[in-house]
């Protein structure tokens, strides 16, 4: 089912991505997404919010925080509350009163983080609800039908995924299945106006695998591609990889979005790869479990050292909860039962990957990107020169040395 | 009239940010030392006051000896020292181990250290009532001693203890005398308890009220049900805790009781209609027990958990002014609360903090206007 791509059906197809600067050095690239319900400066990093809720913070706090695209996830909505619900609350953006952009993803990851409870085959993923274990179906048409009842900005298709610690000839089926579950996607979409159809590239680890999906993918007129499969149990030195295969053949002028990156390092030099958006559960994991996100590293709250530190967590950092409290205090309060303890955290890590995406594209419009790049690693590592190998080579692939 | 609840310095499950969206948030705050005493440490080398600390410099604090919330074991109190108790457990406190705490802390006002536990046993004696009595102006006179010493608590208020359990004549000379030492209010402690002591006890109350100054603050610890609120207010007290909004959100339950004593005639109907399902259903499933709130759910709520908030699309409230009314329905909240989000407790505290705010206004209202037996036959009606 290869829909024939002729050169002006790929040019007359519309372009959400307006790109504002480039990188002179790397791939790196400053743009502006033009998304149904507003503008979204790129690269930019998306908070997971999987069951219609950003965790313990409200849509306000989230705005508030600069926050304009975040993510939803079709395979949980799907079971609760359910399509029809939704759709009766006027889609996602009705239901949780979100203003800004939402992204849902297909409810392909879940086969892979939920493997026990599901099963693959060319119709599509069957799960067995581990709520009531009663089986559903996930097929290219039935999560579209979900992400059209949800009504969110982007759609991502139902890609078949492995984890990319799987090697042999499952993964070769799988890309070939996702390729044809694109193509089932396209033509199942029935709102190809309000909502825009992402693919996703997959191919695990394996060059030649990635390249032919990438040629086949990119004959679709699709109004951004995701690079997928990969931020699982894989080596840096191979995701990379990977990452810059994918970049180097993607079309220059559509968004490229980097499923489940989201360490502050990662972000960077996937960003000097050419990659625009990017979403992971870890800055809001790792809040709810005391951990504060910093530009050298991290700090577990938690910990006895925190007792009598009475500065704020960061203190460039302008989120409210560094503007009013102190370490010491938000020590004090993770040893208590009260959950406020967990919405500090969570508002700040937010604060500071969206402060980190500002800062790299600022640098970026302001033809400063590998200087700050340099900084970047100095201050997270202690000098450049002591940033880990894959990250420093990736760079060096890209024309930036840290030395 | 009414303290706003914290749990460690932090209102539950708020932050600065979405506290600041309740509307008539109390002027003073109540903190506990069952959560504070344990970090005294920290906050002695801080030396700027709890306050500062909590990030609620604007704040007036009031310090309470206990969480009104979780109660304490009852054996920990001698004629030196009082216990309560923290994450860390015991924290064991003498009159100048107490002070040191409160230096540390400096609180607008606190607690004088007391002996509570005439109240917690079944049948006090007359023997265990006149001990908490003694224990407690004691403490009381040797925590005044101590404070005219200490330069960082002279602008703190010390609030001397009512004791004496149910027996009349402790209360009263308990009231007599501690009305006697330079205290700024009274709290009146262990007046709390179920349905069947409760009339003694208001009794008890009026009494006890009756002895203290007019121009003196009277708060009371452990009542925060609205229609107790309103028994105690007829009998002369003026502060309250805030708990009860606090437990019907660990409940998932929301606040949905009228306080309206003189609305138009249609919204009566309205209203009339909807409380009168409510209360039918609420008769069929009344027990909820959650973890850290055993209690009963009341006829003020209702449960979000409930199957029939699925597909609900109105505010919690019709015509509530909070965030979550403005902003979201039962049915995301119902969502919310099956998934386990946390947002659910976030959104609900909002609610039910705002809801409960709005009724201590309208107490306010009523008693300015003279009405007050208005709203407490509106209560009434909707008391279980």
């Amino acid at each position: 089912m290869a829909a024939a791509a002729s050169p002006s059906s790929m040019e007359s197809a519309p372009r959400i991505m307006r790109l504002v600067a480039e990188c002179s050095r790397s791939r790196a690239r400053a743009g502006e997404l033009r998304l149904p319900h507003g503008p979204v400066a790129t690269p930019v990093f998306m908070p997971v919010g999987t069951q219609a809720t950003m965790k313990g913070i409200t849509a306000e706090q989230l705005d508030a925080l600069g926050c304009r695209i975040c993510l939803g996830n079709t395979y949980h909505l799907g079971l609760r509350p359910g399509p029809e619900l939704i759709q009766k609350a006027h889609g996602l953006h009705g239901f949780m009163n979100w203003p800004h952009n939402l992204l849902t993803d297909s409810g392909g990851f879940q086969m892979v983080s939920l493997v026990s409870l599901s099963e693959v085959t060319e119709e599509g993923v069957r799960f067995r609800s581990p709520y009531d274990g009663e089986e559903t179906l996930l097929s290219p048409e039935r999560s579209v039908e979900i992400q059209n009842a949800l009504g969110s900005d982007i759609i991502m298709q139902l890609d078949d995924v492995v984890s990319s610690t799987v090697t042999g000839p499952r993964v070769e089926e799988a890309m070939f299945r996702s390729i044809r579950w694109l193509d089932r996607c396209i033509a199942a979409h029935r709102r190809p106006d309000q909502q825009n159809l992402f693919a996703i590239i997959q191919g695990g680890l394996d060059a030649h695998l990635r390249a032919t999906c990438l040629e086949e993918m990119t004959k679709r007129d699709v109004p951004g591609f995701a690079i997928g499969g990969l931020s699982g149990g894989e080596s840096k030195n191979q995701f990379w990889r990977m990452v810059a295969l994918s970049t180097a053949r993607l079309p220059r002028d559509k968004p490229r979005y980097l499923m489940g990156v989201g360490y502050a390092t990662d972000l960077v030099v996937c960003v000097a790869l050419g990659c625009d958006m990017f979403d992971c559960v870890f800055p809001t994991r790792t809040a709810r479990f005391g951990s504060a996100l910093v530009p050298t590293g991290n700090l577990q709250l938690k910990k006895k050292q925190y007792e009598k530190d009475f500065r704020p967590i960061d203190p460039e950092c302008a989120c409210p909860t560094c503007q009013t409290h102190s370490r010491a205090f938000l020590h004090v309060l993770l040893h208590s039962d009260n959950t406020a303890a967990l919405h500090h955290l969570t508002v700040h890590n937010i604060a500071y990957q969206l402060q980190l995406m500002s800062a790299v594209r600022a640098s970026i419009v302001e033809k400063r990107f590998p200087d700050f790049v340099r900084h970047f690693m100095g201050t997270m590592y202690g000098d450049p020169t002591l940033c880990p190998t894959w990250a420093t080579e990736a760079l060096a692939s890209v024309g930036i040395t840290l030395a | 009239m009414k303290l706003s609840l914290t749990k460690t310095g932090s209102a539950p499950h708020l932050t600065p940010h979405t506290l600041h969206n309740i509307h008539k948030v109390p002027a003073m705050a109540q903190l506990t030392l069952s959560s504070l005493a344990e970090h005294h440490e920290v906050l002695a080398e801080y030396k700027e006051g709890v306050g500062k600390f909590i990030g609620m410099p604007e704040s007036l604090l009031y310090c309470s000896l206990h969480d009104p919330v979780s109660p304490c074991p009852a054996g920990y109190v001698t004629n030196k020292s009082v216990s309560v108790w923290g994450v860390g457990g015991r924290v064991e406190m003498t009159v100048s181990k107490f002070m040191a705490i409160q230096q540390a802390l400096q609180p607008d006002w606190f607690q004088c250290l007391s002996d509570g536990e005439a109240s917690c046993a079944e049948a006090t004696s007359i023997k265990r009532a006149r001990k908490s009595v003694d224990r407690s102006l004691l403490f009381l006179d040797n925590c005044l001693r101590l404070q005219e010493e200490s330069e960082a608590l002279q602008r703190s208020t010390i609030i001397g203890v009512i004791e004496g359990g149910d027996v009349m004549e402790e209360r009263l000379r308990s009231a007599r005398e501690t009305a006697k030492r330079p205290v700024g209010g009274f709290l009146l402690d262990g007046f709390q308890g179920d349905p069947m002591t409760l009339e003694t006890r208001l009794h008890l109350l009026s009494s006890v009220t009756a002895e203290l100054p007019e121009d003196k603050p009277r708060l009371i610890c452990s009542v925060s049900r609205p229609d107790e609120v309103l028994e105690c207010i007829e009998r002369g007290v003026d502060l309250f805790e805030s708990f009860f909004p606090y437990q019907v959100t660990e409940r998932g339950c929301a606040l949905t009781f009228s306080f309206d004593y003189q609305p138009n005639p249609e919204e009566t109907l309205l209203q009339q209609n909807g409380t009168q399902e409510e209360i039918k259903y609420v008769h069929q499933t009344k027990k909820i027990k959650t973890t850290g709130c055993n209690q009963e759910m009341t006829s003020f709520e209702i449960n979000l958990k409930e199957k029939k908030y699925q597909g609900d699309f109105e505010p919690l409230v019709r015509g509530c002014s909070c965030y979550c009314c403005q902003n979201h329905t039962r049915a995301y909240i119902h969502h919310l609360l099956v998934t386990n989000e946390l947002l659910a407790g976030v959104l609900l505290m909002m609610h039910n903090f705002e809801h409960y705010f709005g009724f201590f206004h309208s107490i306010r209202e009523a008693l300015k206007n003279d009405r007050l037996a208005q709203l407490k036959e509106l209560i009434r009606r909707q008391a279980s």
